[in-house]
């Protein structure tokens, strides 16, 4: 049998429930391995108290013979956009450093409700702004992957998530919150060989969730494979009437659902995500991926998606004007940082404090967005962005009338050594180029893991679904998941 | 209606001036609950009290639309004969200021939920509509309102206090229609009133339930619009005068000597009585306004509408009319007791108490405009605090109409009401103030009277007429004030002969 901190949530529930073991051990184990990974500046705030409560609860509810909740006995990681009560929550940023929510977010609420222990809270992109980790003000996260070249370059763990993605694929923790803004689950999660999965915009309550850009972000899985995604995702996300964007609907039974047999379904390829200097192993993977779902049954269908090369500058338009406007109320008044400088006023106190407070990514990001919004310019960037916006969904609806499901890659390279591309923020929005486009259209997409370039490091894949269509987006992942046969992990070196 | 040419002018050394205002209420909505969040509106309640962690922007939190408030401000906007905008939108005010948490203010400034109205004023209150006039409504939007900062509580900090901050506002614009500081009076007057009937707004000024930013510009008679000022916040009808009489004299001087009027928002200093600049159009915020994307767009179905519409009183104007036209009350008892509601409402139970009300409608007006008001005045009382309820009053009214008392005993026995709460009746009965209509007792009376007068009945019968008030007198003086004065009218008419 496997080691227990090999396991992933299917595993442990499994385990818990069959009493090969009990989740206080499951959550010990855990524990231990959070504790022993410190070198990767992966959680901010260990709460193995939190992790064992539950553990014990369910082990009580389990000795009680009562019906356990689809989380029962898994203790997971929560990426630190999460309000979590009692919790110090900081989102990677100086400016609320030391916040203590009085409120749990309804995302991390519903985990616990369904049995799920929390075990710390993840590093992450200073306000989920970043691709690589970097921007926290806490430090970067190391990735637990490294090159196979034999060096030992500390590599980017993908960002936003990053923390996220680091204690998953480190089996540091069995699975992890993350958030997706413009690809913030999906790139981190190719990055370490996880699977990541953000649903349909409105699945998962923004309540409680530290904003970057409301009309973009969702919660959603980070996790070993396809059903442990479907598992927590069932777990995480249904109506709230706190948030007015929370969709009316009942949460799918997805794990029931799962199938591989993709007969009947046409997957679309389009051919606008071909795009330049992609390096040939990523358009080889995608290859194998195409042949992959044939193999599961499916039609191969090409497409178009002809605003796609707007998508990126439409969003970097969006979603900094958002975070522009969410991002104000941390003005040093009511809670977290306060720089009051000898005699200062209030305006002098705001500049102090938001020039102290705030990282440079999260300060041009701020600019942007004001600067997009200015009288003058509201018309030519924030009116034309929200124009591209809809036509890029115009695209997907047109490429649904041919096809169910799309297959791209998720991001156009693998993991890239920590400072390589610090210094370039254009290089590093590009990251995002495959994953922004669902993320303006709302749909649901996931990154699956499918295969390792040249220097071993991981790839993935990323399927996008119609609104709603979940299931379908599990069902072409479960199909690669089985076809790609991946099975790499990092080696322990921490 | 009868439109009238204002008269005010301002007198300048080169001519005459003509005054143009606008005025854009904010007249806070009644709703338990704040615009967004479900904390407590209550006035008065000690500070950071009422305070949501959605008010107080903490991480993470998001604005649910208080579905009272739309309702209230869609019933506003019908009673205003305003166009309902069944889409409408809220965008994100974005500026800093310590009582505004989010950093911005949830408000409406693309599509707003009302749009054109209007508000029929007059300047005669004793007969309205011989001089009314139309004010056009541009639009209604809703919005929140901020915090407030206390500056007197320490050496030198600044408290917040975030009681008002999220509670729901109705900002309502006018056209730039008026032209004289009584007309802006007026218009307030009368929005305040249906505001009132509505119930959508309690039109308190001085809790700050509704206040005022007037827009002032002059011109030459006939000239196109001048450049306008801001003068933001005033709170009472006193104020909005003052703030016009000053801003339009203010500008012509600046005109008149060469100057420009500089586009900017004013502040009022009732103590001094004068506005003074708080910023410039240069220094003006730049508000980056752009639709909330926390909140989705307000899509209002025709039922509900249609409810809102049901839902409505009958308004004042209507109400005015059918006080006129149907209970045949004077112009002016028919303006006075529809100004407000509740006068209105109080005078309507009185009249329920009556089988043809019609009949007895213009009586009790005429008590109500001048011995009730006057009571109610001396007391400094409201008319719902009222000693005296609408059918005491009708008990009160009917011991008069059935001649069982006289006007002049009905004021005492109103003063006694006053002050016991007892019933009209009762007290009839207890101090025997009960009219004597008994011919024999009078006749015996007005007897004794002229046994007593023989001269005067000599004057009289010789000639002197004047001498019939005297008789009056003296026989009411001998029966306490109680004979029924036609009795006594009659009866010596026909002993003096």
């Amino acid at each position: 049998m496997a080691e227990i901190f090999e396991l992933g949530i299917a595993g442990i529930r499994t385990g818990v429930a069959a009493g090969d073991f009990t989740a206080k051990e499951v959550a010990e184990t855990f524990v231990d391995r959070v504790s022993a990974a410190k070198s990767l500046n992966a959680v901010l705030v260990e709460t193995p108290e939190h992790a064992l409560a539950a553990a014990e609860a369910t082990d009580k509810a389990k000795a009680a013979g009562e019906a356990l909740g689809k989380m029962a006995g898994v203790p997971i990681g929560m990426k630190d956009l999460f309000c979590t009560e009692g919790v110090v929550t900081t989102a990677g940023s100086l400016i609320l450093d030391g916040f203590t929510p009085q409120y749990e977010s309804t995302v991390s609420a519903n985990l616990f409700k369904a049995g799920a222990g929390m075990l710390g809270k993840l590093n992450m992109d200073q306000f989920a702004m970043g691709s690589s980790n970097e921007t926290s003000a806490f430090g970067n996260v190391i990735s637990p992957w490294r090159r196979n070249d034999g060096g030992n370059t500390d590599l980017a763990p993908g960002g936003s998530s990053g923390g996220s993605a680091a204690v998953v694929s480190g089996r540091i923790c069995p699975a992890a919150t993350g958030t997706d803004t413009g690809g913030s689950i999906r790139q981190p999660a190719a990055f370490v060989g996880i699977t990541g999965f953000k649903p349909t915009y409105g699945r998962c309550s923004r309540w409680g969730t530290i904003a970057f850009a409301s009309s973009l972000d969702q919660a959603g899985p980070m996790a070993h494979d396809v059903r442990d995604c479907a598992i927590m995702l069932e777990a995480m996300s249904g109506f709230d009437p706190k948030d007015s964007t929370s969709l009316d609907l009942p949460v799918p039974e997805w794990e029931a659902g799962l199938k591989s047999d993709l007969t009947g379904k046409r997957i679309g390829i389009p051919k606008e995500y071909r795009v330049d200097n992609m390096p040939p192993e990523i358009d080889a993977l995608w290859q194998k991926g195409i042949e992959w779902l044939k193999d599961a049954g499916a039609k191969i269908v090409d497409v178009s998606l002809p605003h796609t090369k707007y998508a990126l500058p439409a969003y970097y338009i969006i979603a900094p004007a958002e975070a522009s406007s969410n991002l104000a109320r941390y003005d040093g008044v009511r809670y977290g940082m306060r720089d009051l400088p000898d005699g200062a006023g209030l305006q002098d106190m705001y500049a102090a404090t938001r020039e102290s407070g705030f990282g440079p990514e999260v300060k041009r990001r701020i600019m942007i967005g004001t600067y997009v919004l200015s009288a003058g310019y509201y018309d030519a960037y924030y009116t034309q962005a929200q124009k591209v916006r809809t036509l890029i969904s115009q695209d997907f609806d047109k490429a649904w009338e041919s096809c169910d499901l799309l297959l791209t890659p998720t991001a156009p390279s693998a993991a890239f050594g920590l400072g390589e591309k610090a210094d370039d923020p254009l290089a590093m929005y590009l990251n995002d180029v495959f994953t922004v486009p669902s993320s303006l259209a709302g749909l649901p997409a996931m990154s699956v893991p499918a295969g390792l370039d040249g220097q071993g490091l991981p790839l993935g894949l990323q399927v996008i679904g119609k609104a709603l269509d979940e299931q379908g987006v599990f069902n072409a992942g479960l199909a690669l998941e089985e076809r790609a046969g991946f099975v790499a992990k990092p080696e322990q070196w921490w | 209606m009868n439109m009238t040419e204002s008269t005010y002018r301002i007198q300048g050394a080169t001519g005459e001036w003509e005054v143009v205002i606008g005025l854009e209420v904010h007249a806070q909505i009644t709703s338990n609950a704040k615009l967004f969040s479900g904390a407590s509106t209550e006035f008065g309640a000690e500070p950071n009290t009422q305070v949501s962690l959605v008010d107080a922007a903490m991480p993470g939190m998001l604005p649910v639309l208080n579905k009272e408030c739309v309702r209230q401000a869609v019933r506003t906007g019908l009673a205003l004969n305003a166009q309902i905008n069944k889409y409408s939108r809220f965008d994100r005010k974005n500026y800093f200021y310590a009582d505004l948490p989010q950093g911005y203010q949830i408000s409406q400034l693309y599509h707003p939920i009302v749009g054109e109205g209007k508000v029929e004023i007059s300047l005669d209150e004793k007969d309205p509509d011989a001089h009314g006039k139309t004010v056009g409504v541009e639009r209604i939007h809703i919005e929140q309102d901020a915090g407030k900062l206390m500056h007197d509580q320490h050496p030198t900090m600044s408290y917040v206090d975030l009681n008002r901050c999220g509670v729901a506002l109705m900002e309502i614009v006018s056209m730039p229609d008026m032209t004289s500081p009584k007309e802006a009076a007026a218009y307030v007057r009368k929005l305040r009133s249906i505001l009132r009937y509505v119930g959508s707004c309690d039109g308190n000024m001085e809790q700050g339930s509704m206040r005022a930013d007037v827009n002032v510009s002059v011109r030459k008679p006939g000239d196109k619009l001048g450049i306008r000022t801001e003068t933001k916040n005033v709170n009472s009808l006193r104020f909005i005068q003052q703030v016009i009489e000053y801003e339009a004299q203010r500008q012509v001087d600046v005109l008149e000597e060469g100057g420009e009027i500089v586009q900017e928002t004013r502040l009022f200093d009732p103590d001094r009585n004068e506005t003074r600049s708080m910023r410039s159009k240069e220094d003006a915020h730049d508000y980056r306004y752009f639709p909330d994307p926390d909140l989705l767009p307000l899509e209002l179905e025709d039922d509900f509408i249609f409810d809102c519409k049901a839902s409505l009183p009958e308004l004042p104007d209507e109400k005015r009319a059918r006080y006129k036209n149907v209970l045949g009350l004077s112009a002016y008892n028919a303006a006075v007791l529809t100004a407000e509601h509740e006068t209105a409402l109080w005078f309507e139970e009185l009249l329920e108490t009556a089988e043809q009300p019609e009949k007895i409608a213009s009586s009790a007006a005429n008590w109500l405009t001048s011995e009730l008001f006057g009571a109610l005045n001396k007391m400094g009382l409201s008319i719902e605090q009222s000693p005296v309820s609408p059918q005491q009053a009708a008990e009160l009214l009917g011991l008069i109409a059935d001649g069982t008392i006289s006007g002049k005993i009905a004021k005492q026995v109103f003063e006694i009401m006053l002050e016991t709460g007892d019933g009209a009746a009762k007290i009839v009965e207890e101090k025997g103030l009960k009219q004597e209509s008994d011919t024999g007792a009078i006749e015996k009376v007005i007897a004794d009277v002229m046994a007593a007068n023989e001269d005067k009945v000599a004057e009289y019968r010789g000639g002197k007429d004047k001498l019939f008030g005297f008789f009056v007198g003296q026989t009411m003086k001998a029966m306490q004030g109680k004979a029924n004065p036609q009795v006594v009218n009659d009866l010596l008419k026909k002993v003096l002969g």
